[in-house]
């Protein structure tokens, strides 16, 4: 029992920190067009996160190969019953991919243009598909014994959408507060504006989907068995103000940090709802996706547990030395005359 | 078409697509690796210069094999949901060590080389090429230990209504997936070696930097002697474990309808599956096929009519995909020893016509390599898990025959044109040619 439970917060903790690492990145990218106003700029924001995303989506395929080696039945079922919204962000992912590594390979203004085009759209459709996706989640797939009843067009629900709207509006901020520790100048003054401005927004945001959550899902239901939980979400909510009283005293490092804590803790409210659930049904509990009814053998579950205590560390470690070599800002005069940057 | 076969043409898009990048990658980055070793140890500019452009190439080749690789992690789940539910238990567990234990330091450690020149030392940014260079070959390690687990399912039994995994040791040490990691990842760097043999080439014919390519010439056809003589070793070794553990893709890749002792090969011959038997058969070579499968020249090889007609996979194209893949390995092998001795000789600047010949070969070890995988992936047919669990039965039941449709043709359209820009921006790299060489006061200020 409790190696599931080990998995469970494992699974977790791969999404959250997908999450915050990815969710810079396709702020970031979603903001490109907005905050660059030349191509030096452009190739500026490009090479923030150049020596870093792909390392970043790696956390996506791992919580994917997590989810296939811990809980089978969950990756099978999840997978081909969110055929149609995997397919579209399979394809924004990997256009979005491909984008940073070719834009700069020529010198013609409507290549650099449709690339241009296609890192927002790379950007801005994961990140609203996975607030769909795990949207729908939380509010349970109409799955029964009889398979899965649901459809594309019935994943864009408001609450769906909402949730998409969350994801969305989290990482424009997380991505703009990247930014603006990661340039000079006037882009940086440009991404700390944005950050400003999008505050409110965001909160509002955060204020209805918390509220929309208690009717369209059960993912309370833990929390009022359990009050000492709430603690989860009143630290989510206070990383989120921290993050605007960081940016009012301009410390733009600690706004960032802040914000990657509120997307860890905004993840962990949401998983410690839907525990013991990985995928909850919407018309028969019984035919929920559990932990407990999906999982692998406790054999399966040993060996990966082993391999997941022994890697995650040292995964830790160097991926913290490379955002430490790669710490200083960028900027153009630095893109402009290395060859080998993005 | 229905969603199996639909599924199993995605697959074949996708997977095939993928394969076109990763050998490229697997086998460049030990040459580029290997490169700047040299400039390290000798201090010489132009190993440096050697590094940075075939590095540059193997990162535009790099990019869309990341990008295609997500979806290969996705549609087992997507497309195959049944036999991600039966296998999981077992098959799951080396994709996701896979990620842990290969692809982060893969994808982690090529940012440091591609953004790290002025940022770390010389000694770590050599570090970091290396561990890019292991840890890619690493995770081709636990993918074909995945992949020999559906050829030769060892380790498990079945209880629960699945496969459970019960011996994670057998796995890593089934001789299938063992030898297949062999023979993929030395076919692998085929490509890598006609790469550099090619595009050298081209910048010979037309004079530009010749010592330059004269030198990532030589690198890549003493590695090729190398690397040539080990697909030939493994891939002997690789027929005699397909003999032992999947008779039935053993006789359809010589179309071997009968169970005969002192078999032989036919050099030409013509598959017949529907009177089962060949309709052409000539030049006879007594004893072949029993000594390559069983090093015995009278051993026992088990033919088709000996499998129920539900448990044969097709013929025809196991048969005609392995015929020619050996026909082009043996070119290939050919290719490196002549390349090889003008080398040796100090005349390859001469040899115009070869050097022509060597730009077209570029694309032989790239079609040898998806031959292989056509014999290994239709000759486990009519099996997901070859004698487990039947492909018709690993595919999701929730998808429909319009999902698949539209997914198989934005695939096919999306990897169409990534692909033909990918194809362009190599050719167009490859033509530029190498950055400047810096007069000689200039590296020194720039390394300070």
């Amino acid at each position: 029992m409790e190696l599931q439970i080990t998995w469970f917060v494992l699974w977790g903790v791969l999404w959250a920190v997908y999450f915050m690492l990815d969710g810079f990145v396709l702020g970031a990218g979603m903001l490109m067009n907005v905050i660059a106003r030349n191509d030096a700029e452009k190739r500026v924001v490009i090479n923030t996160f150049g020596p870093v995303w792909d390392g970043n989506e790696v956390w996506l395929i791992t919580a994917g190969g997590a989810t296939f080696a811990a809980f089978p039945t969950t990756y099978a079922l999840m997978f081909s019953y969110l055929y149609s919204a995997l397919l579209i962000l399979l394809f924004a992912l990997i256009v979005r991919g491909v984008s940073f590594e070719f834009r700069g390979k020529m010198d013609n203004l409507g290549w650099k243009k449709g690339w241009d085009m296609a890192i927002l759209l790379g950007s801005l459709l994961p990140a609203l598909l996975f607030g769909v996706a795990f949207g729908n989640i939380f509010a349970g797939l109409p799955m029964d014994a009889a398979g899965y009843h649901g459809s594309l067009i019935g994943l864009l629900n408001p609450y769906g959408l909402l949730t998409g709207l969350l994801f969305v509006g989290l990482f424009l901020q997380h991505g703009a507060l990247y930014l603006s520790v990661k340039t000079t100048d006037e882009l940086k003054e440009r991404a700390e504006g944005i950050a400003k401005k999008l505050w409110p927004a965001l909160l509002v945001i955060a204020v209805v989907f918390l509220a929309a959550t208690a009717a369209a899902t059960s993912l309370y239901d833990n929390y009022f068995a359990r009050p000492e939980l709430w603690a989860v979400p009143l630290l989510a909510a206070l990383e989120l103000i921290v993050v605007r009283i960081m940016v009012g005293r301009g410390k733009l490092l600690k706004a960032f940090a802040a914000s990657c804590a509120t997307i860890l803790l905004v993840v962990a409210t949401a998983i410690v709802g839907l525990f013991p659930n990985l995928i909850p049904s919407s018309l028969d509990p019984a035919a929920s996706l559990t932990i407990f009814n999906s999982s692998s053998s406790q054999y399966t579950l040993t060996i990966m547990t082993v391999v997941a205590l022994v890697m995650v560390p040292i995964i830790i470690a160097y991926k913290i030395w490379t955002y430490r070599i790669f710490r200083a800002p960028v900027t153009v005069e630095e893109v402009t005359a290395d060859d080998h940057a993005y | 078409m229905d969603v199996v076969t639909l599924s199993r043409l995605q697959f074949a898009v996708t997977s095939m697509f993928h394969f076109i990048f990763v050998p490229l990658t697997l086998g460049l980055v030990l040459l580029v690796a290997w490169m700047e070793t040299r400039y390290v140890l000798s201090g010489n500019e132009m190993y440096k210069r050697m590094a940075r452009f075939w590095g540059k190439l193997f990162l535009i080749n790099f990019a869309l094999g990341i990008v295609t690789g997500i979806t290969m992690e996705f549609q087992f789940g997507m497309n195959w949901a049944e036999y991600s539910r039966y296998v999981g238990d077992i098959f799951g567990a080396p994709l996701a060590i896979e990620a842990t234990v290969a692809f982060f330091l893969e994808s982690v450690f090529i940012g440091i080389w591609a953004f790290g020149w002025d940022k770390v030392s010389k000694k770590v940014h050599l570090l970091s090429i290396w561990v890019v260079a292991i840890a890619s070959n690493l995770s081709a390690l636990w993918i074909l230990l995945a992949n020999g687990w559906m050829q030769n399912p060892v380790g498990y039994v079945l209880r629960n209504g699945r496969a459970e995994m019960v011996d994670f040791g057998a796995m890593l040490t089934n001789p299938y997936g063992v030898w297949k990691f062999y023979h993929t990842i030395v076919s692998s760097y085929t490509v890598a070696v006609f790469f550099v043999l090619g595009v050298s080439a081209w910048h010979l014919l037309r004079n530009s930097n010749p010592e330059f390519f004269r030198a990532s010439f030589r690198m890549a056809s003493y590695f090729g002697v190398v690397v040539i003589l080990l697909v030939l070793f493994t891939g002997d070794y690789q027929a005699e474990v397909v003999a032992r553990y999947q008779p039935t893709k053993l006789a359809a890749m010589e179309s071997q309808w009968e169970t005969a002792s002192n078999v032989g090969i036919h050099l030409l011959a013509w598959p017949d599956s529907e009177n089962e038997r060949n309709a052409i058969e000539a030049a006879y070579v007594p004893g072949v096929l029993s000594y390559l499968a069983y090093r015995d020249v009278n051993a026992e090889i088990k033919g088709l009519k000996d499998f129920p007609k539900e448990d044969r996979p097709p013929v025809l194209p196991v048969f005609l995909s392995f015929r020619a893949m050996i026909g082009l390995g043996t070119f290939m092998a050919f290719a490196i020893f002549v390349s090889t001795f003008f080398v040796w000789r100090g005349t390859l600047d001469k040899q115009r016509l070869w050097l022509r010949l060597l730009i077209y070969a570029i694309p032989v070890p790239y079609i040898a390599n998806q031959l292989g995988w056509l014999v290994a992936e239709i000759g486990r047919q009519p099996w997901i898990v070859y004698g487990v669990l039947r492909t018709s039965d690993g595919v999701s039941q929730s998808i429909s025959v319009s999902q698949v449709v539209v997914s198989l043709a934005g695939f096919t359209l999306l990897y169409g044109g990534l692909g033909i820009i990918d194809i362009y921006l190599l050719v167009k790299f490859s033509r530029k040619g190498p950055e400047e060489a810096q007069p000689a006061a200039q590296p020194i200020l720039k390394e300070a």
